[in-house]
């Protein structure tokens, strides 16, 4: 049996897509075998962050409809071995995801996939309803920003009541807190909230914390999720998370300001952030 | 930045913007030209299909389609699994 992760937040913008591609990513170079759904009907982003828009034929719509069959609406990533991606529809409304289609994609995914990741729309409305609905655990993607903790907390709040183990009364949800866009450098200043405040005001276990980085944006321009740049800080503490999510212990990196180099140490070496 | 890198000067440095804009153009074309026609790929498939069952027994499970969407040209694949005759005449 697969293992159903949904990757939420309540707010849109935190960062689910960037991490759901990562993670996703990171799951299948470590041998899992992962299926990655796009939950955002309407407005569909996961391929492009993956870098398969040009290959999608079939959605998750047409799948539900019955017009495709599953195997011909996943896209099968040509960088990583085990890893498919199932897209969003772009011209249907969220009204044609059913709970009973997207159980039956979920049921079909289970026999071949170790781990099915439900990138959640923003909101929580219906969109973001199904993609919780079947989950085993729950990646809460939350930035370091007043409005995002407290739409963190709303989604914590929808997990434990809404999601088919709360309602079948079964051991509920796991939760995990991912912390991205952290600047240490603005914490530092006492400009944004840190991860002591963020852990202690939501206080469910931490998964990671992924640093603002330039290079995200240079991924999501090419195609490619952030975490197959292994010189990246994001790529590598999202490496990180990936292990800790698979049992591993590692230190939490990139909590501090970078030290500010000396001169010599500018001029003739030492890493570019 | 390093010494060296430095004296590289900028062009290894350079953005990957042009990217993002050319995959932009390519995608936003396809979908523009199929925002008011509705998406034909399901009933192709289907039509296809239907054709090719006139004569072989095909399971719709063993279908593949790929698409390749490219900037002048789009190319679509549908790789049809033709049962093996012989198992065919075995079986029957
Ligand atoms: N760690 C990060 N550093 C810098 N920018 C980031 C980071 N994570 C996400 N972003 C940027 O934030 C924006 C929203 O990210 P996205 O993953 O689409 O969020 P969501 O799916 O929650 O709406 C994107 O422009 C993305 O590039
Ligand atoms: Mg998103």
């Amino acid at each position: 049996m697969a293992q159903v992760i949904v990757v939420t937040s309540g707010k849109g913008g935190v960062g689910k897509t960037t991490s759901s591609a990562a993670f996703a990513t990171g799951l299948a170079q470590r041998g899992k075998k992962t299926c990655v759904i796009d939950f955002d009907v309407g407005l569909r982003n996961l391929d492009l962050i993956m870098g398969v828009e040009r290959r999608v034929v079939f959605d998750i719509v047409n799948v539900i409809q019955g017009e495709a069959k599953l195997n011909q609406a996943l896209i099968k990533d040509k960088r990583v071995e085990g890893l498919s991606i199932l897209p969003a529809s772009q011209t249907r409304d969220k009204d044609a995801l059913t709970k009973e289609g997207v159980q039956a994609i979920i049921e079909e995914l289970s026999k071949e996939y170790d781990y099915i990741l439900c990138d959640s729309p923003a909101g929580i409305e219906k969109g973001a309803l199904l993609a919780l609905y079947f989950a085993d655990q729950a990646i809460v993607v939350t930035n370091p920003e007043v409005s995002s903790v407290r739409d963190s907390d709303r989604i914590l709040g929808v997990l434990q009541s809404k999601s088919k183990r709360a309602e079948e009364k079964k051991e509920p949800v796991k939760q995990h807190l991912l912390l991205t866009r952290y600047d240490p450098v603005r914490v530092a200043r006492e400009e944004m909230l840190k991860l002591e405040d963020v852990l202690e005001i939501l206080a469910i276990p931490l998964l990671g914390v992924i640093p603002e980085s330039e290079t995200v944006l240079k991924a999501s321009n090419a195609g490619n999720p952030v975490i197959l740049d292994a010189e990246s800080p994001a790529g590598q503490a999202y490496a990180d998370a990936v292990a800790r999510f698979l049992g591993e212990e590692r230190p939490h990196r990139f909590l501090e300001p970078p030290k500010k180099k000396g001169f010599f140490e500018k001029l003739f070496g030492g890493k570019a952030a | 930045m390093s010494w060296l890198s430095f004296f590289r000067g900028k062009r290894e440095e350079k953005g990957n913007a042009a990217l993002a804009k050319d995959r932009l153009q390519i995608i936003l074309a396809h979908e523009r030209a199929s925002r008011d026609g509705e998406d034909f790929l399901p009933r192709l498939q289907q039509e296809l299909l239907a054709v090719v069952a006139r004569y072989v027994q095909v399971d719709a499970n063993k279908v593949q389609v790929n698409l390749e969407r490219g900037e002048g040209m789009s190319t679509l694949a549908i790789g049809v699994e033709l049962p093996a005759k012989s198992r065919r005449n075995a079986a029957a």
